[in-house]
């Protein structure tokens, strides 16, 4: 088995799927000749042809309105936010249109398409490539939200996301692209949308997260390994369907649970997972369900201290581990 | 001392950088700025430059090195400084704590003396629903948590050990519920009754709510009334008899005087004021029944306190009306009066509450013509005045129709016997059978 980056699991997905459908298509900004700033798409251009792999405009609710347009004339469109920051613009197309045309329709259309966008922070991208957006798509219904955090999940979870008969949102955690790897198979494996997995087994608390913070958490519990704290990590994976039986199978495992992401506390994510336990898993609990997320500031600060005192590291999430262990 | 230079970000995304070649060695001095060795990504190649002016000291990272953004590629000593061999091995690794023992937690044990902390009275829900479905008696563990908080782990131990279990105590622990009160002083007073433990105010075992059910949360007077009660039927021995009454005379004095009386006091004449002034001069005549258990003796009070029920929609209180002897058909009738207006307007006092030596129960004011109260501790007796209600009864042996009335007393039967009860009851009879139409007051 290949070890490889998070991101070339990226594009591995994309171009075994392309191979594999001719209806599959990516449009973004610099996608094509450029390879994609991060190099998403590098090397899709030369083997499927500009017909296949389009540049676009700087224009991201074009971007999102032509992928919902071939999607309806069934295409198979990817289409590339270049930063999840940059996804404003086309927030009217995902949520006003992609979103809702199975059930405008009546079930005569679908948007089988899936927007990819890098989100997440931690490498001094500043304000406007840092933001974690997920928390302004999670409460609308007609939306699928994949945020996987290894390359085996990348490609398993994006290929099922692109033969997906409806909209997917994709977001890749850009701190994963370089720094995470792992291993991941060369045949064709889905994952499907709407399983969490345990990344680690444990006792004493349950860590529910996502994404980059699915690996803090990782290294926070092989911290307080050493000091006879057990760390239950399940990674959602999928926000949007939730699962919620896993959610409450981890709860059960320990009791004591902390909801972890990167995006702002207020509204975020977790609120939904805590209040889910809350309701569904009372009787299993042995603390109060505790959150653990960036503060409510509008943005990812540029300077190098104040980014490293809004995002959560390893530490912070050993701390607050440590502290329901205690309880 | 030499500092370390670490691999810098070089754009974003990129978390490593890989050394592509080393343009100082160890020696050299290096100017600030100045590009000390190249680093390439799969995104872009950089030079490194130094961040001040000094001297390499050592190189860490290799050429050809992966090396992730923020660990250390080399040590520089800065200019003027005394430059060290760098050191073989890491200090900072030695000095590590002991920790792996010391912090873990240690395992539930059976430890009924324990000192509990700040943590130990309140569980969670994983700790109660477990210690519930595993019969495990709580008091019997030690918490291991904050404060002594007993944690679902301690509760899992104790089962995986076996201990803990409901009855295993080798000395039971008594609850300590208080000592029977005993009160000195014949004070209805709410607050001891509040913070007294009564059996019940525990959830009673085997009630099952279904859906459609509600559940109406006990306010503080309803828990001091169902304290009380248990409290008064627990420890009183309840003894009950009953007497019949013709007041048709007091019936048609009342009817006679009313609208006048109402007119000219300015409050309703009710049967009330009459049966409290029957009860309180045959309370003189039998001192004893105004008397209260003392635990080792029975005190005879000296006042005449008689506290009246009076009832609201949701609840029962008894104020008090003192020295009773001293007052009028009016002044009863103004003081029964007040009293009902302060309890239905949720006015009264402490003082209004406390010091009562019997009880006088008004039960027919609802229809009632039987009632068995239950004694308003610590007092020794309570007696309800029941219906009056028209019924043919033998006069002179000849049928004829007259106002009847039950009135039925509960004794305290560590206090009171039946003969002077009896008595007592007798005498309240007479009294009021005494009122004729002529009588005045």
């Amino acid at each position: 088995m290949a070890i490889m980056s998070y991101i070339e699991a990226v594009t591995l997905a994309m171009r075994e799927e392309m191979q594999r459908d001719s209806q599959v298509f990516v449009l973004g900004e610099d996608v094509g000749v450029r390879g994609g700033v991060f190099r998403a798409t590098d090397g899709l251009y030369s083997e499927f042809g500009e017909d296949r792999v389009l540049d676009t405009p700087l224009t991201e609710s074009a971007i999102a309105g032509v992928a919902i347009g071939a999607a309806a004339y069934g295409k198979r469109p990817i289409a590339e936010m270049q930063f999840a920051d940059f996804i404003m613009p086309a927030i009217n197309q995902i949520i006003s249109e992609a979103a809702k045309i199975r059930y405008r329709s009546n079930n005569k259309w679908s948007c089988p398409m899936v927007v990819r966008a890098p989100y997440g922070g931690g490498i001094h991208g500043a304000l406007y490539h840092s933001q974690s957006v997920e928390k302004i798509f999670t409460g609308v219904p007609g939306l699928k939200i994949v945020t996987p955090s290894t390359p085996y999940d990348v490609k398993g979870l994006l290929k099922s996301a692109i033969r997906d008969d409806d909209p997917v949102l994709f977001f890749e955690h850009k701190r994963c692209y370089r720094l995470i790897k792992g291993e991941v198979p060369a045949d064709d494996y889905t994952i499907p949308i709407g399983k969490a997995d345990v990344k680690r087994e444990g006792t004493d608390v349950t860590v529910i997260t996502y994404g980059m913070m699915v690996h803090f958490a990782l290294q926070a519990a092989e911290q307080l390994e050493k000091d006879g704290i057990s760390v239950h990590v399940l990674d959602l994976r999928t926000l949007v369907p939730l699962d919620k039986e896993a959610v409450l199978e981890a709860v059960a495992k320990t009791g004591k649970v902390l909801v972890v992401h990167e995006d702002n506390l207020t509204g975020g994510f977790g609120g939904e997972v805590s209040a889910i336990i809350a309701e569904e898993a009372f009787f299993e609990l042995d603390a109060p369900v505790r959150r653990l997320a960036g503060p409510d500031v509008p943005a990812m600060p540029y300077s190098p201290t104040l980014e490293k005192e809004f995002i959560l590291n390893p530490d912070k999430i050993a701390k607050a581990i440590r502290e329901l262990a205690e309880f | 001392m030499a500092t370390e230079i670490k691999m810098p970000q070089l754009g974003e995304s990129v978390t490593e950088g890989t050394i592509a070649k080393w343009l100082k060695k160890p020696g050299d001095p290096v100017a600030k700025y100045e590009a000390i060795c190249e680093v390439s990504t799969d995104k872009v190649n950089a030079e490194v430059p130094a961040t001040f002016e000094g001297t390499m000291v050592e190189i860490v990272a290799g050429e050809g090195e992966t090396v992730a953004v923020g660990e250390i590629i080399c040590k520089m000593a800065e200019e003027g400084a005394e430059v060290t061999a760098a050191p073989t091995t890491p200090v900072a690794e030695e000095a590590k704590p002991e920790a792996t023992n010391a912090s873990a937690p240690a395992p539930a044990k059976v430890d009924v003396s324990a000192k509990r902390g700040s943590g130990s009275g309140r569980f969670s829900p994983a700790v109660l629903r477990l210690s519930q479905e595993n019969d495990i008696d709580l008091t019997l563990l030690t918490g291991t948590g904050a404060g002594g908080r007993i944690t679902r782990k301690d509760i899992l131990t104790a089962i995986e050990q076996g201990i803990g279990k409901v009855g295993s105590a080798p000395t039971p622990q008594v609850i300590s519920v208080d000592e029977p009160v005993v009160a000195q002083v014949p004070t209805v007073d709410v607050d001891t009754a509040l913070s007294t433990t009564p059996p019940a105010s525990k959830p009673a075992m085997g009630v099952v709510t279904e859906e459609g059910d509600i559940e109406i949360p006990l306010t503080s007077v309803r828990k001091t009334i169902a304290s009380r009660m248990v409290q008064s039927k627990h420890e009183a021995p309840h003894a009950w008899t009953m007497m019949e009454v013709d007041v048709t005379g007091l019936v048609e004095l009342r009817n006679k005087m009313k609208h006048d009386f109402k007119v000219r006091e300015g409050v309703s004449l009710t049967f009330m004021p009459f049966f409290i002034k029957a009860v309180s001069d045959a309370l003189k005549e039998f001192p004893v029944i105004n008397s209260m258990w003392g635990g080792d003796k029975i005190i005879q009070k000296k006042r005449i306190n008689i506290s009246i029920a009076v009832a609201t929609d949701d609840a029962l209180y008894v104020p008090v009306i003192p020295d009773v002897d001293e007052l009028s058909i009016l002044g009863l009738a103004k003081k029964v009066n007040t009293l009902a207006q302060k309890t239905r307007a949720g006015k009264l006092d402490l003082s209004d509450l406390q010091g009562g030596t019997f009880t006088v129960n008004n039960t027919g004011s609802f229809g009632s013509v039987m009632s068995q109260p239950i004694i308003n501790q610590p007092q020794a007796a309570i007696l309800s005045f029941e219906a009056i209600v028209k019924r043919p009864v033998v006069m002179n042996n000849m049928f004829a129709v007259r106002d009847m009335m039950n009135i039925c007393m509960s004794l305290d039967h560590r206090v009171l016997d039946g003969l002077v009860a009896g008595r007592f009851l007798a005498r309240v009879k007479e009294l009021l059978e005494e009122y004729t139409v002529d009588s005045t007051f």
